[in-house]
């Protein structure tokens, strides 16, 4: 009793209800055949071909793979040799998905699942998923992965073609429930006795068609299926990482500037206005040095109360060379009213600016007040006010401007990211996705 | 280093790979052959194996961690929903295994002892939970299991399993196990599955057209 080293090729069968023929690829797997032409579904594993079911031709389906085609999905080779339409309903509408079985006598059976476009290659799991829970919802840990559960539903068999290494029948039915970690997918099919998993990997159409070297082009694939990537998931990610990156480089540019601007006082001064004192009101501080090119602050400080005040400044060169003309309103308003104290304005203000060639330089203020705006009171027409210079102070705005500029990216891949997923669970038993209520 | 003996029935030699090996086949007479120390009995004579479509056969090679192994036997079993094949594994260190094959799906077990004495099937409900090795071990289901036929050497005799009850009990990470119910006490096999590539499997049956 020596096993033969060479299988030989299935011969092909007569149906003993039509007498058509019946090619076979599955070898000794094969326990049962379909015969197109009658649509009676045979029992290979009886000598007479004892007919297991005859079911309606209107039923038939054709499938965009032809049977005994084969394709090269994982590195390893693959021939179509079943085909089935299994049908759920879902809120009173059927929905249709098409599976192949494929076939390879070495490495066994996979199936290839195809729905509106998407398709997956499916393997049996013979590890014992693992029922957890995740973001409230019923899920599975399995190989490392949550999968989180997607839809629950009856799944009858609506049409065979081909070869099953299973007494295959048309109306037979399973509950099914599917559970998501994209690009794979959990099934569990409960037949009543036991639970059967498989997974899934999800492929694109146009990858099908080049395993199996189809003509024309795959049918389009429509809305986001339930284990399909997103896309935008991964540069989302990718966007946040980014961030960190130039988040901690602006932390450090940051850092950097402020250890690095000399931020040095170069003059300071103290200074009395009174507008009812008669006669030129301007005055000039005394010389100071910008030591070198770079930035300038003036900064004012007053006590007014229930006032205003205008500054007419310029800093000018010594040599008289160049001058920088600028003027500052100061006003400061406060009080009480029935909905409590208030303020508005603020007693000092600043301005910078921006490139100062070194030199020797001095001021010239020469403020302003309203008398008529400050009660006739001989205090609303006096100040007391300083006057600081300094140098090559850090410059702050630009990089409080490029912080929202840097969260664009990631803000508007995480917007597309969502958008996605929450096409992909509006699909699912829930309607929204994990961790959102539907209330 | 294999043993010859004589085939009780007619005389031909019977080579042995395994020096535990307990049940064997005459090549030339079919006779089915059992071994008492250094004598051979002679119980019945094989009935013919169906057709199968396993890649595997007899001194088959291949590899389970990092251990090298050939198949010397072979047990094919049927239940309600089908048959597969057990095949006996000899490693390099004369120890003993089994390369299950159902449909290509491949996984790999040894006789382990068992940790405590193993409940009977009627206590098995799938579900149940026992400790074996340290894991959790679920129990799937329950089978029925119908002996077909044999070949080369095995390390018990057929005689016993005719038909027999058989609890799989399986974890989460794709080890699994089978109380087998054929002797008393029962017997209990632990393992898990294979992949077809990680057995890197040698001198397989070819398949016309592939």
């Amino acid at each position: 009793m020596v096993t033969q080293n060479r299988v030989p090729a299935p011969k092909p069968v007569s149906c003993p209800n039509c007498g058509g023929r019946i090619e076979l690829r599955g070898f000794a797997h094969t326990r049962s055949a379909v015969c197109l032409q009658c649509c009676t579904v045979l029992d290979t594993a009886t000598p007479e071909l004892r007919i297991l079911q005859r079911f309606d031709e209107r039923l038939r389906v054709r499938p965009l793979i032809p049977l005994g085609t084969r394709g090269q999905i994982q590195g390893k080779k693959w021939e179509v040799i079943g085909f089935q339409v299994r049908t759920i309903q879902v809120e009173g509408t059927s929905y249709s998905w098409h599976e192949y079985l494929l076939f390879n006598p070495y490495a066994g059976f996979r199936y290839l699942t195809h729905y509106d476009g998407h398709w997956n290659f499916v393997a049996t799991v013979r590890a014992l998923p693992e029922f957890t829970s995740a973001q409230g919802r019923k899920a599975v840990r399995f190989e490392g992965r949550t999968y989180r559960h997607f839809q629950s539903a009856q799944a009858v068999t609506t049409f065979v073609m081909g070869e099953f290494p299973w007494a295959v029948r048309v109306g037979e039915a399973v509950k099914a429930d599917d559970y998501v970690a994209p690009p794979y997918v959990l099934s569990a099919e409960h037949d009543g006795r036991e639970i059967n998993w498989s997974q899934g990997v999800y492929m694109e159409g146009s990858e099908v068609w080049k395993a199996f070297a189809l003509p024309g082009a795959p049918p389009a694939a429509h809305g986001v299926y339930a284990n399909q990537p997103n896309p935008h998931l991964e540069r989302m990610r990718r966007a946040w990482r980014t961030f960190t990156v130039l988040g901690v480089l602006w932390v450090a540019a940051l850092v950097a500037h402020l250890a690095l601007s000399a931020n040095r006082e170069l003059f300071r001064g103290s200074y009395r206005f009174s507008a009812s004192s008669p006669g030129e009101h301007s005055l000039v501080t005394d010389v100071f040095t910008v030591p070198r090119e770079g930035n300038v602050k003036i900064e004012i400080r007053t006590d007014l109360d229930n006032n205003w005040a205008y500054f007419n400044m310029a800093l000018l060169a010594e040599d008289g060379s160049r001058g920088f003309d600028f003027g500052r309103e100061i006003s400061y308003y406060h009080g009480r009213d029935p909905d409590g104290s208030w303020s508005e304005g603020s007693r000092s203000d600043s301005a910078t600016l921006a490139r100062v060639p070194a030199g020797r330089y001095y001021l010239r203020i020469e403020p302003e007040m309203d008398a008529q705006a400050s009660f006739g009171s001989s205090a609303g027409m006096n100040m007391n006010y300083e006057v600081i210079v300094r140098h090559d102070v850090p410059r702050l705005w630009l990089f409080f401007l490029a912080l929202p500029l840097l969260l664009i990216p990631p803000a508007l891949s995480s917007l597309r990211a969502l958008g996605v997923e929450s096409a992909r669970w509006s699909e699912s038993d829930y309607g929204t996705i994990p961790g959102y209520s539907a209330d | 280093m294999r043993r010859t003996a004589e085939c009780p029935s007619c005389g031909a030699p019977v080579q042995f790979a395994w020096s535990a090996a307990v049940q064997t086949a005459c090549p030339y007479c079919h006779s089915i052959l059992v071994r008492h120390d250094v004598n051979l009995e002679k119980v019945g004579i094989t009935a013919d194996l169906p057709p199968d479509a396993s890649p595997i056969q007899l001194f088959t090679e291949g590899i389970f961690d990092n251990r090298r192994f050939t198949v010397i036997g072979r047990i094919r079993y049927e239940w309600e929903q089908g048959a597969w094949n057990e095949w006996h594994l000899l490693f390099q260190d004369q120890t003993s295994g089994w390369l299950s094959d159902a449909q290509a799906e491949y996984a790999v077990s040894f006789l382990v002892q068992p940790p405590a004495q193993l409940p009977p099937p009627d206590q098995l409900a799938p579900g149940r939970i026992l400790q074996i090795s340290g894991a959790a071990f679920y129990v799937t289901h329950l089978t029925r299991v119908r002996y077909v036929g044999f070949e080369g050497e095995l390390p018990f005799t057929t005689a016993d399993r005719s038909e027999f009850l058989t609890a799989d009990l399986r974890t989460f990470d794709a080890r699994f196990a089978t109380i087998d119910y054929s002797e008393q006490p029962p017997l209990l096999f632990a393992g898990r599955f294979a992949a077809f590539d990680e057995l890197r499997l040698s001198n397989l049956r070819e398949f016309e057209g592939w």
